[in-house]
């Protein structure tokens, strides 16, 4: 039979590891935020005729917005972003770009500075009361058990660990793959919380059980078998979802392809900290390697 | 077939009749009110307009939001959009959505706008005139000495400098056709101020041209002949244009000043696009999934693919009629929630195999699949449930229609998926155990191997 709780140090390291690159990154290039967090204008572009990157910064340049940043979305199809533009900029840039050949009238996104600290700061906020609404609610449904407070916690571990592997994988690539954190990656953050406690919880669900089938068993095998049992259940959900985002990703277009990314990912993460991290941090609490870990180190 | 089976059942056939009708047939969805979908702005195309008003030279900043609204809402119903939306948010902001709107730029300038109309001078040394080039675009013209400038047009009222422009109208405009020219004019009258300011304008620029300007488009520069105190009129436009003009100032004014804090256009046809696009994904998505459950589940799986299917149907209707505004976030969160309605019926499903598994019959590991399943699909689906609150929340105070869309449709479809696994698939399931198939249990297990657990079961 399967063991998932043995080697769970093993877990432990390969998601920190991955973790750990992901914030160097971060501190080191920063994080690719969208306008929604940084304020300025995106102007989304569809040429008629053959047009490079090139032509595109001249026109900018001579416009004096050398620093405009463009970006290939497609075969003659681009997006140019920029800081506020004063009134009758717009115009100006519209039409430079008319003479180039726009195949239609550009899409526009404009956010400025307030409403983007605004934004960013709903985000944060929304994200804390889920984690917190969370670790309520699951420490309430295990109240029966002893410490339930241990469930909620690690639960919530659980999804942290999720969101910090999603951050990670956008740091990492989101230069390269041009992805970036928006107000839509946070939704699908928060979908993705929502997602990864079900399966937290189901595993949770069944040790719960199982105690309580007060067998002569120590923790360690009681959650093992957990997981064994749950298995199934565990990976046919997460494969469906993932097949049916798959279908989303490849066939919906550039628009919402960042935030389909987040959802797999998250989906990805979620399984696996369900089945790897979640439960092992729950025995590793109840055998008091967290407490000599601290002790070591300090 | 118990009773209580056969009611089930005729329930879930109405459902689902009921269901289809209300998402192809006209005349139910007409008698609702409820023809189409109703599309959001990415999928629509239009513009999201948030401005933020500067009340803090009002003395009532709430009657002044009202005025905004209310003259906003009248120069919206010049443009002919359908079904915007305008609506307060906070203490000093306005979000404004254009569905289906060609001419952006234009709107943008007269909504925004406290004075639609602007009269401009020449600042120069000398004579001179203003110069439209080929587009009627005001061109500066450096001309011996001095480089002409366009100034508005000021002139002072108790000793305070103001400008000249249409907020002095008298509500009452009207388009006319001039005799002489046979060319249509707009016609106004100066309110009292107005009354004085035109006078001393006019006096000044005496046989000097005088700009009229729409925002920031010329409309016409016509020479002043005479000192004029009362009215006047505005040339320029064409019939069509010169009625349009006459609505939007005959609508009144904005009491105070608006700032455009945030913006989001989007064209048509990239709209259009989203939609055939997610279409095909979403049948994509749920064939493959039927089909999973069809192979790894055998005859459960087929009823789980019969309760899908009657699920998608009454999810959409239940878009159509609520009726909840589709965006592609939204569309997205729907599919999500399809593989979301899978997991009920695999928790269910995997009790069932572990029942049959300890020697139960086939009913009877039907109905203690779905006891013990029922917590743990209430449990995981509540945690969904949270979070859809949180982004909807999250979604309507940011003024981010995508998020609320996205929050919206995975609820419903989350909600409407434990209606289907509790009502439908039991239904089904019980139905087929007391078939002939119930006696063969190779039907009801799934197709891989497991292996057993030790140490309890």
């Amino acid at each position: 039979m399967i063991d998932f709780v043995t080697r769970r140090r093993r877990y432990f390291l390969g998601s920190a590891l991955f973790i750990i690159c992901g914030l160097i990154f971060l501190a080191v290039l920063g994080p690719p935020l969208g306008i929604d967090f940084t304020g300025g204008v995106v102007m989304g572009l569809e040429f008629n005729q053959p047009i490079t990157q090139d032509m595109l910064e001249v026109k900018l340049s001579e416009l004096g917005h050398s620093g405009a940043i463009i970006q290939s979305t497609g075969k003659n199809s681009f997006l140019v972003r920029t800081g506020e533009l004063e009134e009758g900029e717009k115009a100006q840039i519209t039409k430079s770009f008319k003479d180039l050949g726009l195949a239609s009238e550009p899409s526009f996104d404009y956010v400025s500075d307030p409403i983007a600290k605004e934004k960013a700061r709903g985000a944060a906020i929304a994200v804390a009361i889920a984690s917190i609404g969370i670790l309520l609610y699951i420490s309430w449904a295990f109240r029966k058990l002893p410490n339930p407070f241990r469930y909620g916690t690690c639960a919530v571990i659980a999804l942290v660990h999720d969101v910090l592997i999603v951050t990670a994988f956008f740091a990492i690539f989101g230069r390269y793959l041009n992805l970036e954190i928006n107000l839509m990656f946070i939704t699908g953050i928060l979908a993705v919380i929502g997602y990864s406690i079900n399966n937290t919880i189901v595993v949770f669900d069944r040790v719960r059980e199982n105690l309580s089938k007060g067998m002569r068993l120590s923790f360690e095998a009681v959650v093992n078998n957990s997981l064994v049992e749950t298995l199934g259940r565990s990976l046919n959900t997460s494969l469906t979802t993932l097949v049916v985002l798959l279908a989303i990703f490849f066939f919906v277009g550039v628009a919402i392809r960042s935030f389909i990314l987040v959802l797999l990912i998250g989906i990805i993460a979620g399984t696996y900290s369900s089945l790897f991290i979640a439960s092992q941090i729950l025995v590793a609490w109840e055998k008091g390697e967290l407490v000599r870990l601290f002790r070591r180190s300090s | 077939m118990r009773r209580r089976d056969k009611l089930m059942l005729l329930g879930i056939l109405i459902l689902a009749a009921f269901s289809l009708l209300a998402l192809t047939w006209h005349p139910l969805g007409k008698s609702l009110d409820r023809e189409e979908f109703r599309l959001g702005l990415d999928l629509r195309g239009g513009a999201h307009l948030v401005y933020e008003a500067d009340l803090s030279q009002a003395d009532n900043p709430g009657e002044a939001m009202k005025g905004v609204i209310n003259v906003i809402e009248r120069r919206i119903n010049a443009y002919g959009v359908s079904e915007p939306i305008i609506q307060k948010m906070g203490e000093d902001r306005l979000l404004v959505q254009l569905p289906g709107i060609k001419e952006i730029e234009e709107a943008k300038k007269l909504i925004g706008r406290t004075a639609l109309i602007n009269f401009k001078e020449l600042k120069s040394d000398g004579n001179g005139d203003f110069n439209f080039d080929e587009n009627g675009r005001l061109i500066r013209v450096k001309k011996g000495e001095g480089e002409y400038i366009v100034i508005p047009a000021t002139a002072k009222i108790n000793g305070e400098e103001k400008e000249l422009t249409s907020k002095y109208f008298k509500g009452n405009t009207v388009v006319v056709l001039n005799q002489m020219t046979n060319q249509p004019e707009v016609a106004f009258e100066w309110n009292e101020e107005g009354a004085k300011l035109f006078t001393q304008i006019t006096e000044r620029l005496l046989h000097k041209p005088l700009g009229i300007f729409l925002g920031d488009e010329p409309i016409s520069a016509p020479t002043v002949q005479a000192i004029i105190s009362e009215r006047g009129v505005i040339t320029g436009l064409d019939l069509n244009r010169a009625h349009w003009l006459s609505s939007l100032l005959n609508a009144g004014r904005i009491p105070v000043p608006l700032r455009n804090i945030e913006e989001h256009d989007v064209s048509p046809t990239l709209g259009a696009d989203f939609i055939k696009w997610g279409l095909v994904a979403g049948i994509v998505g749920l064939s493959l999934v039927i089909l999973f459950m069809m192979l790894y589940y055998r005859l459960p799986g087929v009823i789980a693919g019969c309760a899908l299917l009657i699920y998608t149907a009454m999810v959409l209707a239940a878009f159509k009629l609520i009726p909840v505004t589709l965006t592609l976030a939204g569309i997205a969160g729907f599919i999500l929630s399809i593989g979301m309605a899978v997991d009920a019926n695999v928790l269910i499903f995997e009790r069932m195999k572990e029942e049959v598994r300890t020697g139960r019959t086939v009913r009877a590991a039907i109905e203690a699949g779905f006891n013990r399943a029922w917590p743990a699909i209430r449990d995981s689906n509540v945690s969904t449930f949270i979070a859809c609150g949180i982004l909807y929340w999250m979604g309507s105070s940011l003024a981010t229609p995508p998020v609320m869309g996205f929050a919206l449709t995975l609820f419903i479809g989350v909600a409407i998926s434990m209606f289907t696994a509790l009502v439908v698939t039991r239904t089904f399931l019980r139905i087929s155990g007391i078939t002939g198939a119930a006696k063969k249990l190779a039907l009801f297990i799934p197709a891989a191997p497991e292996a057993s657990p030790k140490g309890g079961s």
